[in-house]
């Protein structure tokens, strides 16, 4: 019996519940000397917003331990330059492509977005980036100016107006900066998104003490790789029995074992992030290696995975 | 592009706390450019996390008989590196025998043909240096510390493509700390080319900084200087930078930066450049060491 590796998440049929994260797989041409791209289950773009943003300053990355932080600041060409220079190219490769869109906070620029991209009929689903921690310059001196996604009530809004203005699968990428992951879930839910994708990254700093200076120039940013993986599980789990909606789990996945864990936690689909800079093939070793685990065990299909942790 | 489990032919220790390291990786090996680098996975699991940039120090050549006794080349990647941290303290301990998982080549190289660097958006030859190659004057190749790796490439293949006059107009300039650090030296002279050397203490050569033999080579030479390659510590390049516009010499740069993916995707190791088209100093754009880089002509860099 060959294993079913299909699920659905929204209006979307996927192949299998392997995605990548946004941020980490370009817009997919970079990697297609690596990966046979029309494999994966899903693309997902780096986050477009209205206008183009030349991101941060550099240094942007450091290696920490069993991680990396990075703050990119949200560096991408704008919508109009990814509609005519990237989406052909997304386009071709068969694989459902999810537009991952984000803005400074500003309600109006998310609706103009998914507007734009709703028009787009190869555009299969939107993720609304509501938690990247690296985009509010000024963030540090002042309290307020929060994420989106720190806030049940501002990520009920920025949800509920761009359902309003889009019949495509809706995604909403939560932080793991709060308290209680879960109110934001259920305020998304509510606001009725498709699908939760959790975690974006963990805020986090490093210092160079020979010099005293921060190793990123924008001092804090956001922490991802293996070491946050256990806090992303905790997550998931928390998130699964609370909502209904299907869960989109990651944080750390660097193989077959770790993409398990998530599904056992009550993730319906994963993505891999970080991993794709290390060993580009990632996604496509952990698609070959769920089929095996599912066949090794007998179990007809990874829908019958999703929170099937024994306690 | 290519990701490949490569062999370790050697990992020797050459001096101090530099190694020379072979693999084998006959694709990269074939396709690579003088400049281009490969990020190599030093250790299985998450310690360190990300990949090791190299540069591409030379590409060796053995004969392999195979069974049915016809002999066949098969070309080699050699990278040279300094243990400074981790990664490369990890890297060193591995043996020959085993196994890497290196992907490469990436990044662009020199332009040494008379094309400019991608990086500069095709701007005409005229103004790049490199077609001017058949006149009377010469290259100069600066290398600071571990700098000198990729110079090596570029040397060998200048020397390959030109007549015996044009090899003997590669001029190398080496600098290091102490006369204990120097690198390369002999591989320059075997291929032909006239080699000086500074050191920051003066146990050999010039007293000084590498930047300013070149000065000096400036003030006192009767030749003109087609194009200046250099590669080494950002301040040295900085100088070099400013030096080679000085004297409107085109300066090919190699940087080095962090790297988190190396392939173009993650946008961690960029640097501030000026539009080579507009001129204009308040208006810049970042591009990737990794895919846009690691070589840059001079004038495009804003440090």
């Amino acid at each position: 019996m060959k294993p079913n590796l299909k699920v659905k998440i929204g209006k979307m049929e996927l192949q299998n519940p392997v995605m990548v994260a946004s941020g980490t797989f370009g817009y997919a041409e970079e990697f297609k000397d690596f990966v046979d791209l029309k494999k994966l289950g899903v693309i997902v773009t780096k986050t477009i917003t209205l206008k183009p943003r030349q991101g941060n300053p550099p240094p942007r990355t450091c290696e920490t331990p069993a991680g990396m932080l990075n703050s990119i600041g949200l560096e991408n060409p704008g919508m109009e330059k990814f509609i005519q220079e990237k989406l052909p190219f997304l386009k071709k490769t068969g694989v459902p492509i999810i537009v991952s869109i984000a803005s400074e906070s500003d309600t109006d620029e998310f609706i103009t977005l998914a507007r734009r991209l709703d028009a787009i009929k190869e555009v299969s689903a939107i993720e609304l980036n509501i938690s990247c921690p690296n985009i509010h310059e000024g963030r540090r001196a002042r309290d307020e100016g929060r994420l989106v996604s720190q806030n049940p009530q501002a990520t009920y809004e920025v949800v509920k107006a761009v359902r309003n203005v889009t019949r495509k699968t809706l995604i909403t990428k939560l932080s793991p900066n709060v308290t209680d992951i879960t109110e934001i879930a259920l305020a998304a839910e509510r606001a009725g998104t498709d699908a939760v994708a959790l975690i974006n990254t963990l805020m986090g700093m490093s210092i160079n003490v020979k010099t005293r200076k921060p190793k990123i120039a924008m001092v804090t940013a956001g922490l991802s790789g293996p070491a946050i993986r256990p806090v992303a599980m905790r997550m998931v789990w928390e998130v699964y029995q609370k909502v209904k909606i299907p869960i989109i789990g990651m944080g750390g996945i660097m193989d077959t074992e770790s993409a398990l864990e998530f599904f056992l936690a009550g993730a319906s689909a994963i993505s891999v992030g970080t991993a794709n800079f290390i060993n580009p093939k990632t996604t496509i070793d952990i698609i070959a290696g769920l089929k095996k685990y599912l066949e090794k065990h007998k179990i007809s299909g990874i829908k019958a995975l999703v929170g099937s942790l024994i306690i | 592009m290519f990701q490949v489990s490569a062999k370790i032919i050697y990992n020797n220790k050459i001096k101090k706390n530099y190694f020379e390291i072979a693999l084998t990786a006959q694709q990269i090996a074939k396709s690579a450019l003088p400049g281009q680098f490969v990020n190599i996975k030093v250790s299985d699991g998450s310690e360190p996390l990300l990949r090791r940039p190299l540069s591409i120090h030379r590409i060796g050549r053995k004969v392999a008989r195979s069974q049915s006794h016809t002999s066949k080349e098969k070309e080699f990647i050699v990278m040279l590196y300094e243990v400074v941290g981790k990664g490369t303290e990890i890297l060193s301990t591995r043996k020959a025998g085993e196994y890497l998982d290196v992907i490469g080549p990436l990044g662009n190289g020199f332009d040494y043909e008379g094309r400019p660097p991608q990086s500069a958006g095709g701007r005409p030859p005229e103004q790049c240096g490199g077609r001017r190659m058949k006149d009377d004057g010469r290259i100069v190749l600066v290398a600071g510390g571990m700098g000198t790796a990729p110079l090596v490439f570029l040397a060998e293949r200048l020397r390959e493509r030109g007549t015996k006059d044009e090899r003997r107009r590669t001029k190398v300039l080496i600098g290091a700390k102490t006369k204990d650090s120097i690198l390369c030296e002999k591989e320059f002279r075997d291929l032909g080319c006239e080699v000086r050397v500074a050191t920051d203490d003066g146990s050999r050569g010039f007293k000084g900084y590498v930047s300013n033999l070149l000065k000096k080579e400036l003030s006192t030479i009767d030749y003109r200087i087609l194009t200046i390659y250099a590669c080494g510590p950002i301040p040295m390049l900085k100088e070099i930078s400013r030096i080679s516009l000085e004297h409107t010499i085109p300066a090919q740069l190699s940087l080095e930066s962090h790297m988190a993916c190396g392939i173009g995707a993650c946008m961690g190791c960029v640097i501030k450049t000026r539009d080579v088209e507009r001129e204009t100093k308040d208006v810049f754009e970042y591009k990737r060491v990794c895919k846009e880089g690691p070589v840059f002509e001079a004038g495009e860099i804003i440090w």
